[in-house]
């Protein structure tokens, strides 16, 4: 029996991936009153990652997405909307509630020679899918001898800052992160919204890319011709000499705007945004480091057991002799996130706790 | 029909019969071979023997073709051989060589072997499940006339994954043959004590989909069930449910005292050997006899030598290898992390 019809293979598979961009290092734009200058776009976070799926379905008849609402209601957070007028409902496709299956399914379908995008609606809801993330996608590639790879992608809302409790604003990708097998992105700029997907769909290992929800509404400039971005290497956004601030998603913004507030009473902080949590591209951090003697973590995470300690055992394992202070961390509060937004601000990390423990450094210093 | 196309339809049926009873055998005495091997520490971990339900796999798998797709559990040596992988890799697997199937990472829980498109070998009961309908959506998506065969047992009926996948594929029209080996037990808990419902054919008819329960020590029950099953999935008539009652001969594992059940069950049971009930059929209807038997026990003998040979004279993967395969591309270690 022969196939009717099959998928021609996309231009892109047949030759090696396109060398990539070097990262921007600038720091985010800020909020501009006027149009957008030449070559440059006003976008949001939320419509650079649809257009990178937009460019990404395009370019590849293997890529599809699916996932709870991704079609019809346009997607959870607006991400997808417009997308099934756009490509139909075969490619856009609307899952009943059922993470591990639908997961799973993707799993399946990467094994079948697609290129699947799953959106899970949030990090808290893709515990439900723990198990096909975990014991599948990210070991079959291992327990096979090398013979299953999963080019599989799996997107996710992450964070907290909405007012949303305790079911639906916590950040797990610390977690993921501990899984070999998986690489996991955290796009905290409009660039690395359009960039890191396309980038990771030619992977041929699971990629998972948390996004944190509030800054779907975050508007900016965007290269009109921005495409794939390089998803190995962290980025120094804020180049500093006096201590160095290590963060990544949702508390980038904080960390530049605490690294502000320093700058005016002297402190030159540098800030670098890790942007891949796995592998963690521990390098950069330790240049920082060895230039600065100082390191202040800052994770939405709780601290026990998280990436920030992670990060501050790498540190000290690498670079011990060169700090001239104990590691600092401002992580979230451990307690499961409370509704009030006078409680769940209390426990979240906050500019002024990483001004203060960035100080608290520079003070150890004597 | 006319009686000469009756008569060739015989004729195929026949020699579909003794190649039934010779897979059966293959896998039994492949198996007992294996039990050996256990008991000498040339095989550890795990070992889940299928002995009494070879008539499930051997049944449904001659229903496939080459481009079809399988998915099964952690009990699995027979599925893997009659899908076609070789002994010889089976066994080098189950001895941790790297001449195995999986070179030797994944031992008898994870045998897989692309060229026959033998997706596991999986150990979390149900977690097969959602593969299968993402390997079928694939073939949906790409129009490719093929099936996804999906092995589980009765204890991954109590998974959630097993509910959402039925759905899931119902829902899609996926090209999945659930193929649910009900032996009774879920390790120890018998079916009565895990579920209200236990003719399991019926949860998945609610989902929309053709259940059918079928006699699983009747090989040629089987065979027929899952000829006619595959033939509506691949016209793209959506999932089929197939409930294949059986039963486990052998403990669970190795290390299962059996408290669970009386022996004089498992005795009744073995009463009903696929493969003693087929070679009687068989002998009755004259088309196989003494030396015909025999010739098979020497082939299946003569294969499982030639793989207990090829898997002694395996070699250990080095452990400067260790942390290949984690991600594709060349092993480093500590590259990934």
């Amino acid at each position: 029996m022969t196939s009717s019809a099959s998928l021609s293979a996309p231009t892109t598979s047949a030759a090696p991936a396109a060398p990539l961009g070097p990262l921007s290092s600038a720091p985010l734009a800020p909020p501009s009153a006027g149009a957008a200058p030449p070559g440059v776009v006003r976008t949001t976070y939320r419509n650079a990652i649809r257009e990178a799926i937009r460019a990404a379905m395009l370019a590849d008849e293997r890529v599809f997405l699916m996932g709870e609402d991704v079609g019809r209601y346009g997607g959870c957070y607006a991400v997808s909307k417009g997308l099934l007028e756009e490509f139909g409902p075969e490619r856009i496709r609307d899952t009943p509630l059922s993470e591990s299956a639908f997961v799973g399914a993707g799993i399946g379908a990467a094994l079948g020679g697609m290129r699947p995008i799953v959106e899970v609606m949030t990090c808290n809801f893709s515990l439900l899918a723990l198990d096909q993330i975990m014991n599948n996608a990210a070991a079959l590639l291992h327990m096979s001898g090398g013979q299953c790879n999963v080019p599989l992608v799996i997107r996710m809302a992450t964070g907290a800052g909405r007012q949303v409790a305790a079911q639906h604003s916590h950040s797990l990708e610390g977690w993921y992160a501990h899984i070999p097998g998986i690489r996991i992105l955290a796009p905290a700029t409009i660039e690395d919204a359009r960039g890191m997907l396309g980038t990771a769909l030619r992977d041929s290992d699971p990629v998972l890319i948390f996004e944190h929800a509030t800054l779907y509404s975050l508007e900016g400039d965007l290269a009109a011709d921005a495409g794939e971005v390089p998803i190995d290497r962290a980025a120094v956004r804020r180049p500093g000499s006096r201590v160095s601030l290590i963060t990544y998603g949702g508390t980038l913004r904080k960390t530049l705007q605490a690294a502000e507030q320093l700058a005016t009473s002297g402190i030159d902080a540098e800030v670098i945004d890790l942007r891949t949590l796995r592998p963690l591209d521990t390098p950069t951090i330790l240049e920082s480091v060895r230039k600065t003697h100082r390191a202040v973590i800052v994770d939405e995470g709780w601290r026990s057991g998280s990436l920030s300690a992670e990060i501050s055992a790498r540190i000290t394992e690498g670079v011990f002799f060169e700090l001239d202070a104990p590691v600092a961390r401002v992580c979230s509060a451990e307690v499961p996130m409370p509704y009030p937004r006078h409680l769940e601000e209390a426990a979240l990390p906050q500019a002024e706790a990483i001004v203060a423990a960035a100080r608290a450094t520079i003070g150890a210093d004597g | 029909m006319s009686g000469d196309t009756q008569q060739r339809a015989d004729g195929a049926d026949r020699v579909r019969d003794v190649a039934l009873l010779r897979a059966m055998l293959r896998v039994r005495r492949f198996e007992e071979r294996c039990a050996e091997l256990y008991q000498q520490e040339k095989i550890r971990g795990f070992l889940h023997l299928y002995i009494g339900e070879e008539a499930v796999a051997a049944g449904v798998l001659q229903a496939l073709g080459a481009e079809d797709a399988v998915v099964a559990t952690y009990r699995e040596h027979g599925h893997a051989l009659l899908r076609g992988v070789s002994a010889r890799a089976i066994m080098a697997e189950m001895y941790g060589k790297q001449e195995g199937c999986s070179r030797g990472r994944g031992g008898s829980m994870h045998l897989f072997d692309v060229a026959t498109r033998f997706y596991g070998g999986n150990a979390i009961v149900g977690g097969g499940l959602p593969i299968a309908a993402g390997l079928a959506l694939a073939d949906a998506l790409q129009r490719r006339p093929r099936v996804t065969a999906c092995f589980f047992g009765d204890g991954a009926v109590a998974e959630g994954e097993f509910h959402e996948t039925l759905n899931l594929a119902a829902l899609w029209r996926l090209p999945v043959l659930f193929c649910c080996e009900n032996n009774l037990y879920a390790m120890g808990t018998a079916l009565a004590r895990a579920q209200a419902q236990t003719n399991l054919a019926i949860k998945a008819a609610a989902y929309g989909m053709p259940a059918w329960t079928v006699d699983g020590m009747d090989v040629i029950a089987v065979a027929d069930a899952a000829t006619r099953a595959v033939a509506a999935v691949r016209a793209g008539a959506g999932p089929f449910f197939l409930e294949l009652r059986t039963y486990r001969f052998r403990p669970h594992s190795m290390f299962d005292p059996e408290l669970y059940r009386a022996k004089a069950e498992v005795e009744e049971w073995k009463q009903r050997d696929p493969i003693a009930a087929l070679t009687a059929r068989l002998r009755g209807a004259g088309l196989v006899d003494d030396a015909a038997l025999a010739a098979i026990e020497r082939d299946a003998q003569a294969e499982i030598d030639d793989a207990v040979a090829f898997a002694e004279a395996g070699s250990w993967e080095p452990v400067a290898e260790l942390t290949r395969f984690v991600y594709s591309g060349p092993a480093s270690a500590g590259a990934h992390t």
